[in-house]
């Protein structure tokens, strides 16, 4: 069995200013560890993607990253109001963001897009009233 | 003492044409014995001169990062357009690196300075008195503007400084506190600045208050220099504190929109803000909370001392924003906000459209100018070295000027002088 390092993330759902601040921290973590530039680029984008939704549509929720010898595994996990339609929300352009949060950019339905396309498999879980499990895998080499 | 502008002219490059006159905002500018002069009182540093002028001949004066020689502890204060300036940039820290690598001992980013103003000004706005709209004091060229054609709604104006002085003022606190070794003097901090403007606030303060800044370079200062140490295969250190709302003052509409706060209004470029300030004076002006005013054509990102074309800029930073968090300095709304970080005396100027300080002299002084004009030809030609015939009656009355300088009026006479020279020969 090979050696992993896990990483815990609290995401703020009450301070929307205060959103984006995980991804950031694990950045610093994979840069630390000394992960290829163009790996942490991709996995510091899917994971912030990840985290800004859990702060726009699902009050916060927490981040768990697990980086092994050959690959980084980000599961983002919330108890918000859940996606009733996961097909059409991973549609380029589909969004339910309020429009007080599209005036710094938000909203533009890229989130759950760029997710899939910077990570080798992501998977989501979610039930209406219970919450979204999102697990994404980066593969090192 | 008198005011240190930032804004200086070659004249040897010179060549007396009239691109300047015309453009200045405050008509500041006049052409004499063949080359431009600008007034001290008038000019507000706005740059405009500077990107107008076809013989490059207008300069923004700013230090040397020479200057720097003389403190043991140096850092650099990187204005948020500052990272609008590199292709294919994706992330901050690869400036913040870059700045350390060509010889600064530490980074501070202003945008963090710009994040608790943000949260200051959410704050201030649901309590201060005063009139509507708060005006923004981020540009100094807007707030000089104000003071000189405005000076009525010198109350609007916020009263709380600028991200580049509380990032200033945080920065040497932090060195001096890790650092105990060092006094105040050793430390300098060092503003890159894309407009001559933050440098002219930076040289004259305010009445009460002293710029926390030693050094102001220009983005060209540093911007060779950096592209050749930035390499974005190398893992920089995480050095960024600052996110979206900070780095949004970049550009216009920056500033407002980071209030939450629908009811505001961005304006860039000094003729369109002149006429938003002409509209908020005349009280033909919507409710509205908030004002954001920047002199330069797309906001900072449009400083006459930066590399990139701002729309190009403006995009730039869009990419960079993406992936930032939104904030990363906060405060607690429930502690009052720190003393240190409000203008006491903003400064007050003679305002320009005073002719002079006597009622009766200047009313006698307004119709001999009023005869005047209705005498000259009203083309605007800008040949007499003023930017157009009511300048030009005006200064013809101060005495600045000769009516025999309008060689329009005169044309007919001289036509038939040279004609009749001619013939004599
Ligand atoms: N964790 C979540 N909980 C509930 N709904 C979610 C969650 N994540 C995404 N969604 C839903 O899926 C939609 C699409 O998400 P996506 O991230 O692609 O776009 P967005 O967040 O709306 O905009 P952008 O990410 O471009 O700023 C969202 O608008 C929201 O309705
Ligand atoms: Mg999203």
């Amino acid at each position: 069995m090979s050696e992993s390092l896990t990483f815990h993330f609290d995401v703020n759902g009450e301070d929307f200013t205060s959103a984006g601040q995980a991804s950031v921290r694990f950045k610093k973590n994979m840069r630390e560890l000394g992960v290829d530039p163009e790996i942490i680029r991709r996995a510091s984008i899917a994971m912030y993607e990840g985290e800004i939704n859990m702060v726009i549509h699902a009050h916060g929720g927490v981040a768990d990253v697990e980086v092994s010898e050959d690959a980084i595994k980000i599961v983002l996990k919330d108890q918000g109001p859940g996606i009733p339609d996961i097909a059409k929300a991973m549609q380029e352009g589909y969004s339910t963001a309020p429009d007080n949060i599209r005036s710094l950019g938000f909203g533009a339905g890229m989130g759950l897009p760029n997710m899939k396309r910077y990570t080798d498999e992501m998977q989501i879980e979610s039930t209406v009233g219970v919450g979204t499990t999102v697990t994404m895998k980066i593969n090192l080499n | 003492m008198e005011y240190q502008h930032s804004v200086s002219l070659d004249i040897e490059k010179c060549k007396g044409c009239t691109s300047c006159v015309h453009h200045c905002p405050t008509e500041a500018i006049r052409i004499r014995d063949r080359h431009a002069v600008i007034d001290a009182m008038r000019c507000i540093d706005c740059g405009e001169c500077i990107r107008i002028c076809p013989h490059q001949a207008k300069k923004a004066l700013r230090d040397d990062l020479l200057d720097l020689q003389r403190y043991k502890w140096k850092i650099a204060l990187p204005a948020p357009s500052l990272y609008a300036q590199f292709n294919n940039l994706d992330d901050v820290d690869f400036v913040l690196q870059g700045l350390l690598d060509i010889g600064f001992d530490d980074v501070f980013e202003v945008s963090r300075g710009a994040e608790l103003v943000t949260a200051r000004t959410r704050q201030y706005l649901k309590t201060r008195k005063g009139p509507r709209p708060v005006i923004s004091s981020a540009c100094p060229a807007i707030v000089r503007l104000i003071a000189l054609r405005f000076p009525s709604l010198k109350d609007n104006i916020l009263d709380l400084l600028p991200p580049m002085e509380i990032a200033a003022a945080m920065a040497r606190e932090q060195a001096l506190k890790d650092h105990p070794e060092f006094k105040r003097e050793d430390v300098g901090v060092c503003f890159i600045s894309p407009c001559p403007a933050k440098m002219s606030y930076v040289k004259n303060g305010l009445p009460e208050y002293k710029s926390q800044v030693d050094v102001v370079v220009g983005f060209k200062d540093v911007y060779f220099l950096l592209i050749n140490e930035m390499r974005y295969s190398r893992r920089p250190k995480t050095l960024s504190e600052s996110g979206m709302i900070g780095i949004g003052w970049a550009a216009s509409g920056g500033e407002a929109t980071a209030l939450f706060n629908d009811a505001y209004l961005a304006a860039d470029g000094i003729d369109n803000c002149i006429r938003v300030l002409d509209r908020i004076e005349g009280g033909d002006f919507p409710n509205l909370e908030f004002v954001e005013l920047n002199a330069c054509p797309g906001g900072c990102v449009g400083g006459a001392m930066t590399i990139q074309d701002p729309f190009i800029a403006k995009a730039r930073l869009q990419t960079l924003r993406r992936f930032m968090p939104v904030s990363q300095n906060f405060v607690d709304e429930k502690d009052p906000i720190p003393e240190s970080y409000f203008v006491k005396d903003m400064g007050s100027y003679t305002p320009l459209n005073r002719l002079s300080d006597n009622m009766a002299e200047s009313m006698r002084m307004l119709k001999e100018i009023q005869a005047l004009k209705d005498e000259l030809p009203g083309v605007d030609c800008g040949a007499c070295g003023a930017p157009n015939c009511r300048a030009f009656a005006e200064d013809v009355v101060k005495g600045t000027a000769s009516k025999y300088d309008c060689i329009l009026t005169h044309l007919d006479e001289v036509k038939a002088f040279l004609r009749e020279k001619e013939e004599s020969l």
